[in-house]
């Protein structure tokens, strides 16, 4: 088959030029005047911006970044809330071939900072007032960082977004782009050492479209609401990229997530495909069954849920609730796209993560003598391990080629995930095979935690944890060593949550800091986090194969 | 009891879950998780220590309600005067 013909296959177009670009299979090929973003505005009000005038939005994006001196491979950040202008932003970098990096709004200066040094931001297009209160005290170590466009008001050294986008011309043709060519930037945490920037390609987009198929039963003209922040690699690959490329209409909202607010906009959007988290699933099953059952969601025709494994009862609370189960799937930053899936059409077994979906092949691994080995015997527990070369799968840890290595080994991609494959092919998530903390979905890094709390004048040593939590599923819980001869006090207590917080933003800082006289280390004096980790949980400290069970779902 | 000790028990609540919150520049009509940076855990750790303290349960529906510092001073104030 010839590459058009791969493509044709998939349900792409391709550059008429040859080559292949995210943005051109997201708006040039369908520039209609079909409704591509519908935004609700948090004051209330909306925004419907169609296929047309998206594409002609992310052209002037394109010239404005040409005007600029930008060329193909320099790296456009983002950090705002969900506003039209962010879709612009991402879909506009994309055409002119610049790598597209959304940072999560509540974010603080140095998760922001430590990004944006990395990934060498040349651009980052904000709001006032996320510049002033984080990044523009950071401008000074970022000399990579050559100009900041504000989407609102105005603030020294920097652009006002419709001097610059909105003036610019709208007339702009996608270069040929090699789908090799880098595109989306995702910072995702490791155990050890900074955030990894995991980065993609335009080739990635063949699995955006056909996952968003398969996985998600999206159908050009669906609407479609994906609850995720583009800050995080689902409100990108699923939230941007996979739903322009089918043709449906996104749902956008902006506010943060309020229980009424939602099933309004279930009801009055006729909201045909949803794609949530288990904590906001969590949140919605808190305020209780009756305020769905009062609502009209005839509309909703399937629902799907990603971020950490689903636990049965709210798989059948969807069904009950709200007509539709639940379909859990199973990926990360690094897969690009949905790997393992409940599909539609075929039984979902609640609990499990689903099977791997055409295309991708998945297995169970263990070491043996030194080589890794598949595990063929059902309920057998091992690492979830996937064979590379789908299209979506990262190309580099950005500045970090050994990681990157690490993560392959003997002809397999290794998750990180400790997971089991049931008799009929379903996968099942055991736990994480690290210290990676999940809150809410997201992954936070320890190392990123710990480094903050010792920036502290009083601390000495510091080590976080995931504390077990009803609707997030784990929170972030610090312990920190203080100084010798420093007091403890109430105001200490708090001078150092206050620290985490600025430092890190509320996203990322600890919501519970306890102050102990030591940290359990092993002799090499590395510290022990899931002893700690048992200790909170109560467990017995020597089991550890009782830590990894305990991780994932708690009720 | 009275509202400027709800007022003072909403703030000290506050305080301890966003310590880096500045209190004194907030306009008490305005959102507060907008002009704290409070995220939805912070809220919902807010609605958790009033519950505790006060006896005042906030169902999800509400907390649009309570949303600004006057808004949830008056909701608490008007659910501890409501006959139980």
């Amino acid at each position: 088959m010839t590459e058009h013909d791969v493509l044709a296959e998939a349900g792409l177009d391709g550059l008429p030029g040859g080559g292949l670009n995210i943005a051109y299979e997201a708006l040039d090929r369908h520039a209609t005047d079909r409704v591509a973003l519908r935004w609700l505005a948090k004051a209330g009000g909306r925004e419907d911006v169609t296929y047309a005038e998206l594409r002609r939005r992310s052209a002037r994006f394109a010239n404005a970044m040409a005007s600029l001196g930008l060329s193909p491979g320099d790296a456009v950040f983002v950090l705002s809330g969900r506003v039209p202008e962010l879709y612009v932003t991402a879909l506009g970098a994309l055409r002119a071939q610049l790598v597209f990096c959304p940072l999560f709004a509540a974010f603080g200066p140095e998760p922001i900072r430590v990004r944006l040094a990395e990934g060498r931001g040349r651009v980052l297009v904000t709001t006032q007032r996320q510049y002033e209160r984080k990044v523009a005290a950071l401008r000074s170590s970022l000399p990579d960082l050559a100009h900041v466009i504000l989407i609102d008001g105005e603030a020294e050294g920097c652009l006002g977004w419709s001097a610059l986008v909105g003036a610019a011309s709208d007339a702009h043709t996608i270069a040929p782009t090699d789908p090799e060519t880098p595109a989306l930037l995702h910072f995702t945490s490791g155990t050890t050492g900074a955030p990894k920037g995991a980065l993609h390609v335009h080739g990635a987009v063949v699995h955006h479209h056909q996952s968003a198929r398969h996985a998600l039963d999206l159908r050009p003209g669906d609407t479609y609401w994906c609850t995720a922040d583009p800050g995080w690699v689902t409100g990108t690959s699923y939230g941007i990229i996979a739903p322009l490329t089918v043709g449906v209409t996104m749902i956008v909202d902006e506010a943060e997530m309020d229980v009424e607010r939602w099933y309004t906009i279930l009801e009055e959007e006729r909201v045909e495909v949803w794609y949530t988290s288990p904590t906001a699933i969590r949140v919605l099953i808190r305020a209780g069954e009756a305020l769905a059952r009062r609502r009209d969601l005839s509309r909703l025709r399937f629902a799907a849920s990603v971020g950490e494994p689903l636990d049965p009862e709210s798989v059948v609370w969807g069904e009950r609730a709200l007509g539709r189960p639940f379909h859990d799937n199973w990926w990360q930053t690094e897969t690009g796209g949905i790997m393992i899936a409940n599909v539609p059409g075929a039984p979902i077994k609640p609990g499990s993560m689903g099977k791997p979906l055409p295309g991708v092949e998945a297995a169970i691994v263990e070491e043996r003598g030194g080589a890794l080995v598949e595990v063929t015997a059902p309920g057998v527990e091992g690492e979830l391990a996937l064979r590379p070369g789908w299209p979506s799968m990262m190309r580099a840890y950005l500045n970090a080629p050994e990681r990157y290595a690490k993560c392959f080994r003997d002809g397999w991609y290794l998750s990180g995930d400790r997971a089991k494959r049931d008799a009929d092919g379903y996968f099942w998530f055991v736990g994480r095979a690290d210290d990676i903390i999940k809150s809410a979905g997201h992954l936070i890094g320890p190392f990123e935690v710990e480094s903050a709390l010792v920036e502290h004048a009083a601390v000495a040593e510091a080590a976080a944890i995931g504390k077990p939590d009803a609707v997030a599923g784990e929170i972030v819980k610090a312990f920190v060593v203080l100084h010798q001869g420093v007091e403890r006090s109430a105001a200490l207590d708090r001078d150092l949550m206050a620290h985490a917080r600025r430092r890190l933003g509320p996203a990322v800082a600890p919501r519970e800091i306890a102050i102990v006289e030591e940290l359990p280390k092993t002799r090499s004096g590395k510290v022990l986090r899931r002893l700690l980790r048992a200790r909170e949980l109560g467990l017995p400290e020597g089991d550890t194969s009782t830590l990894l069970t305990s991780k994932g779902d708690e009720p | 009891m009275t509202e400027e000790t709800i007022r003072a028990f909403v703030r000290r609540a506050i305080e301890d879950i966003a310590p880096d919150a500045d209190l004194d520049a907030l306009d008490p009509r305005a959102s507060l998780r907008e002009e704290l940076d409070l995220d939805s855990m912070d809220f919902l750790a807010l609605v958790r220590a009033i519950h505790a303290a006060l006896g005042v349960a906030i169902p999800e529906t509400d907390y649009a309600k309570i949303d600004s510092l006057d808004g949830c001073v008056a909701y608490v104030l008007r659910a501890l005067a409501a006959p139980a």
